[in-house]
């Protein structure tokens, strides 16, 4: 834990995938929860909107004292106001999800607030390993369980991915106890998303096979076709040797053993 | 009737046949294949004047002065067809006036299947803009493709160099955004996807201070739809200059063939000037077992066939591949529930899964159906697993497995002994 740093943990209202109830943000609950590793109960969350979300309290109850909250209204651009407030305080660094749950969920906060504040962004952040003479050692997750290491200098801004470590449960009780922390702020339109139309998603229709055949032949062979399962190498007579030596063959050939 | 032999159709001709059975026919002479010269029992070379020439279209004899070396009158031309492929159409444009740039993904060098429907998706804004466009593909690093010509790129910028190896988004976003100057592009594309390049779509976009349309999946230069948080609202919007595309947004190329103009004038001066705060410490190596089933690159997989469990797991140990297991063994209690692999179990996605001693039943096999290269190591050879597998090692699963491993023990010293040579 290190006591001296600036850890800022932002934090949305997330919404459950198929009942669309209202709950803590999956990824923002996993930047909490790295916040509380990096710094303990003292870590900073900030949510820009409404303070009377009862989601916050779900925030809350992960052992956190209070939770500032920058009064903004729905349609409003929080981008501005936020950083204003981020750059008072001094944050060094400054956790978010990768993606939200609800609206427009294009995932441009990181990046337009370390554009903003002219900080690095470092992406889909599974763990921070150390902060150590103003450097950070971060573990980013890649594609098919995948790290990778880097190395930030602070101030940063980390989008963190659900490969980060889990959040912890919240508790009910220590959540009513916490403290929401009222900042008012500048209002700045979001003018561009009052003209969208907004429905319900459908159902995006799955891409269908066609077949595109020149000649009644071809139509009928593809129509017939086995799918595949033309076998493949079958090595029955070889020593157990020869067949080993096959699989690392196969193996080299993937990339997957030196 | 077989369609093994592919475009080849060998289809009879019944009037010919007639004509080869028929001695009387005029044409049966030409027909019949009997040479006009052959060697005679002395030696010599004996010429048949019926049999040179034919009768031509018009019922007059023709001389076939190209001695057999023309087309052969008679035969089924259309059996004779060679099997050609059939070139694409070639879009070439000399001089473009607008620019739709996409850039790719590029997972180990080759564009994905993500990658080439943005390019369909390229190319069909640039066929709704009034003026000649093309479509500007950038790549980073090194690149393995050699398709670009028919996934529908009309120019390609490629920046290599060591400032573009691993991962270095500043540097990429410092060339984009140069890009962005010179073509100022009318649309900007990038797959929405975890591989690299919708991370830089959105860095882009916080650059230029424009609004993307993220999770975009229908897409016209009007219009756009795109998916909302949680997959739960579609957002249509008047189309924005960057778009981060959802999978299958569009069809992929299918009928034309692109030029690939290389734009060096472009690619020159794109050094990057940038100091990047951001250092790439390189991959570091995951313990197998903690990379979760589903998202795991390599699986070894144990079924009822295992008798020497120590084995089995040293085995994935030294091949470091992430455990699977089949109902059965997780039945019997040998491997946890979290490993099963199957209908009732995990749906993987391994590049190689290597099934040992597991038959192969229906619900096993769904569970590896979206697996690139299955391998099998069973003792029966005619189990289903087998069927699936692209190689297949027939014999027992303990002496297989103590000869991979004796195998890969051997690698790991040959290259100890290297590493130790390397240093001295
Ligand atoms: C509703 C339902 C859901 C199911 N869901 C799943 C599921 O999700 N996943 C799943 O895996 N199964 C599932 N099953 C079970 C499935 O039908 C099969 O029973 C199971 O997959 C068989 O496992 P196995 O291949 O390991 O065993 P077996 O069928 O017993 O096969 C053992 C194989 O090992 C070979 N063998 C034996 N000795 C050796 C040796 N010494 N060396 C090498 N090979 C040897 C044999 O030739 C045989 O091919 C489900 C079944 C039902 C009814």
């Amino acid at each position: 834990m290190l006591p001296e740093l600036k850890v800022v943990a932002l934090v949305s209202i997330g919404q459950h995938i198929k009942s669309g109830r209202f709950q803590r943000a999956d990824q923002d609950a996993r930047a909490v929860e790295l916040g509380l590793k990096l710094r303990g109960v003292d870590l900073t969350v900030l949510h820009a909107g409404s303070a009377d979300e009862p989601v916050l309290r779900r925030y809350l109850g992960a052992g956190l004292k209070a939770i500032t909250v920058l009064e903004q209204p729905a349609k409003a651009d929080i981008v501005g106001p936020m950083c204003e407030y981020l750059n008072e305080q001094g944050a060094q660094i400054i956790l978010a999800g990768t993606k939200a749950e609800c609206g427009e969920a294009s995932g441009m906060i990181p990046y337009l607030v370390g554009e903003r504040l002219g900080w690095p962004v470092v992406s889909r952040v599974a763990d921070i390993l150390s902060v150590a003479n103003g450097e950070a050692e971060i573990l980013q997750a890649l594609p098919r369980g995948q790290r990778r290491l880097l190395k930030v200098r602070l101030p940063f801004v980390a989008s963190v991915d659900n490969a980060a470590d889990a959040p912890r449960q919240s508790a009910f009780g220590p959540g009513q106890r916490g403290h929401i922390h009222r900042v008012q702020a500048a209002v700045v339109a979001d003018e561009l998303s009052a003209s969208w139309t907004q429905v319900p998603a459908k159902k995006r229709p799955k891409r269908l096979a066609v077949v595109k055949a020149k000649s009644a032949a071809d139509r009928f062979k593809a129509a017939t076709a086995k799918s595949q399962g033309a076998g493949g190498v079958v090595l029955q007579a070889e020593a157990p040797r020869e067949q080993a030596q096959a699989i690392v063959d196969l193996l080299l050939e993937e990339g997957l053993i030196q | 009737m077989s369609f093994d032999d592919g475009e080849e159709l060998r289809r009879r001709d019944p009037r010919v046949e007639h004509i080869l059975r028929n001695r009387l026919h005029p044409q049966h002479e030409s027909l019949i294949s009997a040479p006009a010269e052959t060697r005679g029992p002395s030696g010599l070379v004996r010429k048949n004047p019926h049999q040179i020439g034919f009768i031509g279209p018009n019922g007059l004899k023709r001389i076939d002065r190209l001695a057999g070396n023309g087309p052969v009158l008679g035969r089924d031309v259309r059996a004779a067809k060679v099997k050609t492929e059939a070139l694409r159409p070639l879009v070439s444009i000399a001089q473009a006036e607008q620019f739709v740039v996409a850039v790719m993904d590029m997972v180990g060098g080759r564009l994905t299947a993500h990658d080439k429907d943005v390019l369909g998706q390229a190319q069909q804004l640039a066929a709704e803009i009034p003026e000649v466009c093309a479509v500007v593909a950038v790549v980073f690093g090194a690149v393995k493709e050699d398709a670009f010509e028919l996934a529908g790129v009309d120019r390609l910028i490629h920046l290599r160099g060591e400032d573009y190896q691993g991962y270095c988004p500043e540097q990429s976003i410092a060339a984009l955004q140069v890009i962005d100057q010179k073509l100022s592009p009318r649309f900007w594309l990038f797959p929405d996807s975890v591989h690299g390049a919708g991370e830089l779509g959105l860095r882009l976009a916080a650059r230029l201070q424009e609004r993307p349309a993220t999770q975009a999946w229908q897409v016209s230069s009007e219009k756009t739809t795109f998916r909302g948080g949680s997959q739960r609202t579609d957002i249509c919007v008047d189309t924005p200059r960057l778009l981060l595309l959802a999978e299958e947004s569009a069809a992929p190329i299918e009928d034309t063939r692109h030029e690939v103009v290389p734009m060096s004038e472009l690619t020159e001066d794109l050094a990057a000037q940038v100091l990047p705060c951001i250092k790439d410490g390189g991959q570091v190596a995951v313990d197998p077992k903690q990379i979760s089933l589903a998202e795991a690159e390599f699986i070894l997989a144990a079924g009822n066939g295992i008798t020497d469990w120590e084995q089995f797991h040293s085995a994935s140990e030294i091949l470091r591949a992430t455990e699977g297991a089949s109902r059965v063994a997780v039945d019997d209690g040998l491997m946890p529930r979290n490993t099963q692999v199957g209908a009732t179990g995990t749906w993987v996605s391994a590049r190689v899964y290597i099934a040992v001693g597991i038959s192969g039943a229906v619900q096993h096999l769904q569970g590896i159906a979206s697996c690139d290269k299955v391998i099998a190591i069973n003792t029966d050879a005619g189990c289903d697993m087998v069927k699936r597998a692209d190689l297949s090692v027939i014999g027992d699963s303990q002496e297989i497995l103590a000869e991979l491993i004796q195998l890969c023990e051997l690698r790991q010293e040959q290259e100890m002994k290297q590493g130790v040579e390397h240093v001295a």
